[in-house]
């Protein structure tokens, strides 16, 4: 089988633009070091040769750019997707986020981003960082070369991946894989087993390092308001800064509530957190919930469809039945 | 700035006995906006109302708060109060002081610190409250109602009488309901037949009236005056236009091995059949379960002998949809399940039979021909125990039984040992009762008669074990006046089962949004002046759905609900809610959330330009409330997560201020 790497996407992409179906692409620009990895939009056959990359770094889920970037010309834009990001894309086009037929989709294989921050507690001072099958072979600026394994720094959410199926796409590059079977749940049920109070002292440490930049909620692709209530001073929960330790644990329980059920567990929450707050693991909780009351249900699996939190059906669980459930789980 | 007025209602000593509504109008008359503050003894009196308009004239007022009983009570009272003194009636808001306040409160301090707050809060309301105008819907002149016994029945005959068309809903092959199975009634001992199938032949005759038997509701959209609703006609395999009911099919069947439901299995039916020989609409139904020819394609019998040529193997289940104003249910009951109380050998012995099995065994239309006889070998029952509350008033075991009373027992107890006695005088019955209760008309003479004409032994006491033993059942019980064990050797025992909803009302339930209660019977919008009307405006309660009934109870309030029902087709218009949802279509997100949750369908997408800052146009895809469905019930409020769609009268501004002004 070929090997889908970083010629063989701008070598597509750049037919694309020269056949006129795209006018241009939505993919990951590489920074200043390997790992700094931005997503840009590019317009030329030389601009993809200078700034395109494909690596380990490229966990930047596209689909929320879509909704500006669909909106701004008629004319189609090429995305690159990776499996999950597959599932945030459909979740868009259920809500009617953006023109599918503005979107040429190409799904493109993963195996894995790495986690940055794993990275830099693990060699520091990193000139490069390029992957070699499954290590990952560093040069530092005084440590020399340092080779790691892959899954070393393996970023939770690949670890626990939830889908190598890409769910949505005109053209797939490289071979279709599987929904994964795993135990994502698992930190979940820790701390489901935590007595409330050290749940909350669990959440209330990890909460209280939150600065509210806003980055979580402005990643997000479930978070794709026309106005979010945390910017609507008519709102009357707007704020920046939280004025006691209480409103940052409300923020981001509000937030949680907000993508309740639309959710995708893609994970971009904790990616971009510079405070490192594992703020997946509220919307981890939620989905592990509505699997429960509501049998197994992944966002995105497909556009429109069941969505349980908002549909009603006769075999819902009673409000009963969920508290007491809540009570059991809380 | 709202100029407010504030009006704080003793009800005679209801509030003013435990909240001091003169310290409350004095403290709320600091509170911002509020002009003029006063408590009156009786608010909603004409003198009350009058103090109220006076005040808005005089003081110009723009919103109004009445401190008093529950908005339910008398905010229309206040409102039209308002409306004629010149202001919008929807600036008044009502602080309910008495039910949730001076009712549960006994500490006069406690009670008007509380008071105080609410009313603060009503008052935070109406200074964010704005006029509002309701608008109209028409109305559909047609009537469903959903199910087909006694109680269906008489709503029916007493909507089509006043002019309206009427459908009838029946699960079953057949109208007649309970009543049908039943054999004499009490407490005048005139036979069921003889007084239901007039009235069921009636609704055949009715050109107002549609039966739509052997069907059932799927689905329930719309509102009061305009409900929209899908009834599934399951297949019965015969054409019903066709079918003369000649019954010849149902002789020649092969498949005649089938329990009986009409006679609650104690004899057998055929695969095709028709329930009882009064049936409406007299047409057989073939039971696809049991039919060789549905199951394996071979038979044909009913085809063959079949004149009409009215059966149809190849029929499918067919959904008729149609427009109604109003919506009675009418879903009848049925005696518990007795598998929980082994106790009394109901699976061990065909000689334990419930209530309603001794009707069929008594009538002259059931399997015995009128004659009764024991189940197990046929012979003439010598000694009956009769136990009552079976399930009923069931408080230590509310997993086994219901701990309501159900009401009918106790008579149809005494008429049925009542009638053994006087067709079988060598008989002995006995019945063991916990309390007798018999308030109605010529109830308790009834009963009477049963005990000292008939000489009935009625035994205060419960029943502890019944045991089959050589061809007899040995009755355990206890004999709580004279204080002793007591131990019966029966012929049979008949069990008072305990009443419960019919299994498919709490679906129907949840397709109305009509509320029920832990038992799952309908509750009514108010148990005492509103007992034939839901909660769920234009849907009405008949029978035994809402609670225990017996048929005279039964029948009235029948044409209780018929006359609601009559009342609300009579009108062209109906006078909408003005407190609807309405969207800020810049902050709308256009994701459908709100019309996935709306249950009324009243929210729809629009593609709508936009002018944007830099002056060029957008189109944006946004939601739209029609204003004439929406019922303000606020789900779609709470779904919309950025906050764009919002409920007039009840916005979440309003909401916020009210919880502020509780909060401070």
């Amino acid at each position: 089988m070929q090997e889908i790497n970083r010629d063989t996407l701008i070598a597509r992409a750049k037919e694309l633009l020269s056949d006129g179906t795209v006018d241009r692409v939505l993919g990951w620009r590489c920074g200043e070091f390997d790992y700094d990895v931005t997503p840009a939009v590019f317009r030329s056959a030389d601009e993809l040769d200078t700034g395109f990359v494909f690596n380990i770094f490229c966990g930047a889920n596209f689909s929320k750019y879509l909704i500006k970037e669909t909106a701004k010309s008629e004319s189609r834009v090429l995305v690159f997707l990776k499996p999950c990001d597959t599932y945030s894309f459909n979740q868009l086009l259920t809500e009617h986020r953006f023109d599918r037929s503005r979107v040429y989709a190409i799904g493109v294989p993963c195996d894995g981003m790495s986690d940055v921050n794993t990275l830099k507690l693990r060699a520091e001072n990193i000139l490069s960082a390029h992957e070699n099958g499954d290590a990952v072979e560093i040069e530092t600026l005084y440590d020399g070369k340092i080779t790691l394994p892959r899954e070393k720094i393996l970023s939770e959410r690949c670890r626990f991946c939830k889908s190598k199926k890409h769910v949505a796409y005109d053209e797939l590059l490289g071979e279709e894989g599987d929904v994964c079977d795993n135990s994502r749940f698992d930190e979940v049920k820790r701390i489901e087993a935590m007595t409330p109070d050290e749940r909350f002292e669990f959440w209330r440490g990890e909460l209280s390092r939150c600065i509210r930049c806003n980055a979580c909620r402005d990643v997000c692709p479930a978070c794709t308001c026309e106005k979010c209530v945390f910017d609507n001073p008519n709102s009357g929960v707007s704020n920046k800064a939280a004025a006691n330790s209480f409103e940052e644990q409300m923020f981001h329980i509000i937030r949680a509530f907000h993508v309740v059920g639309r959710c995708t567990d893609c994970g971009e929450c904790s990616r971009v957190c510079p405070q490192h707050i594992p703020l997946h693991l509220l919307n981890r909780k939620f989905i592990s919930d509505i699997d429960r009351l509501y049998g197994d249900y992944q966002a995105g699996a497909e556009v429109g469809g069941r969505a349980p939190v908002v549909n009603f059906s006769a075999g819902d669980p009673e409000p009963s039945d969920a508290v007491e459930g809540g009570a059991n789980h809380a | 700035m709202q100029r407010i007025g504030v009006f704080v209602c003793h009800c005679g000593t209801n509030i003013a006995g435990t909240v001091d509504v003169a310290a409350v109008a004095e403290a709320l008359g600091h509170e911002p906006g509020v002009v003029v503050s006063r408590d009156y003894q009786y608010m909603c009196s004409q003198a009350g109302q009058n103090m109220i308009a006076e005040e808005i004239k005089n003081n110009r007022l723009t919103g109004i708060v009445v401190c008093s009983c529950s908005p339910r009570m008398h905010e229309a009272t206040f409102r039209k109060t308002a409306a004629s003194a010149g202001i919008n009636p929807y600036m008044v808001e009502i602080a309910n002081i008495r039910e949730q306040c001076s009712w549960v409160h006994k500490d006069m301090a406690v009670g008007t610190e509380k008071a105080i707050i609410l009313a603060r809060a009503a008052v935070a309301k109406v200074n964010l409250n704005a006029p509002l105008t309701p608008g109209e819907t028409p109305v559909t002149k047609r009537a469903l109602v959903i199910g087909g016994g006694i109680a269906g029945i008489q709503t029916a005959l007493d909507i089509a009488d006043a002019g309206f068309p009427v459908d009838i809903v029946e699960q079953k092959p057949t109208i007649g309901g309970k009543m049908a199975q039943l054999d004499k009634t009490f407490p005048t001992l005139d036979c069921a037949a003889c007084i239901l199938t007039p009235k069921m032949v009636d609704v055949a005759q009715n050109d107002k009236i549609r039966i739509f038997s052997y069907s059932e509701v799927t689905g329930v959209k719309g509102f009061v005056g305009n409900f929209d609703v899908t009834i599934k006609r399951k297949a019965r395999y015969v054409k019903e236009d066709i079918c003369t009911g000649c019954g010849l099919c149902t002789e020649k069947c092969p498949q005649k091995k089938i329990p009986n439901e009409f006679n609650l299995g104690m004899d057998n039916r055929h695969a095709i059949y028709i329930p009882f020989a009064q049936a409406v609409p007299k047409v057989a139904t073939i039971d696809p379960e049991h039919c060789m020819m549905l199951k394996t394609g071979k038979c044909g019998v009913c085809s063959k002998v079949c004149g009409a040529g009215a059966i149809d193997y190849k029929a499918k289940d067919e959904y008729v949809e149609e427009k109604y104003g109003a919506i009675v249910v009418a879903t009848g009951f049925n005696p518990i399940s007795m598998d929980k109380f082994d106790e009394f050998a109901y699976s061990q012995s065909k000689d334990v039979v419930t209530s309603l099995e001794l009707e069929r065994l008594m009538n002259a239309a059931g399997p015995t021909g009128g004659t009764l006889l024991r189940p197990s070998d046929g012979e003439h029952p010598h000694t009956i125990v009769f136990v009552q509350c079976v399930g009923s008033r069931c408080t230590a075991c509310a997993d086994k039984g219901k701990e309501y009373c159900s009401k009918i027992c106790c008579m149809y107890t005494a008429k049925h040992a009542m009638l053994i006695r006087d067709k079988y005088p060598d008989t002995e019955v006995y019945v063991f009762y916990i309390d007798v209760r018999t308030p109605g008309k010529n109830f308790d003479e009834f009963y009477r008669r049963a005990v000292e004409e008939y000489g009935v032994h009625y035994i205060k006491g419960m029943v502890g074990k019944v045991t089959p033993e050589g061809g007899k059942l040995k009755v355990q019980g206890s004999d709580l006046i004279y204080g002793k064990q007591l131990h019966i050797d029966a012929d049979m025992v008949v069990l008072a089962a305990a009443i419960e909803p019919d299994k498919s009302a709490r679906h129907l339930a949840t397709m109305l949004t009509a509320s029920m209660d832990t038992n799952d019977f309908f509750t009514e919008a108010h148990p005492k002046l509103r007992p034939v009307e839901s909660p769920t405006a234009g849907v009405f309660l008949s029978g035994t759905c809402q609670g225990p009934k017996d048929i005279p109870e039964t029948v009235s309030q029948a044409g209780a609900a018929a006359s609601k029902v009559i009342g609300l087709l009579c009108k062209d218009k109906l006078t909408g809610n003005p407190c609807v949802a309405h969207p800020d279509e810049l902050m709308c997100n256009g994701c459908s959330t709100c019309a996935n949750v709306c249950p009324y369908g009243a929210i729809t997408y629009i593609d709508k330009e936009f002018r944007m800052p830099d002056r060029t146009t957008k189109t944006r895809r946004v939601a739209s409330v029609n204003e004439a469905v929406c019922q303000g019930c606020g789900a779609c409020t709470v779904a919309c997560m950025s906050g764009a769609m919002d409920l007039r009268g009840f916005s979440n501004k309003q909401i916020m201020a009210e919880v502020d002004a509780i909060c401070k």
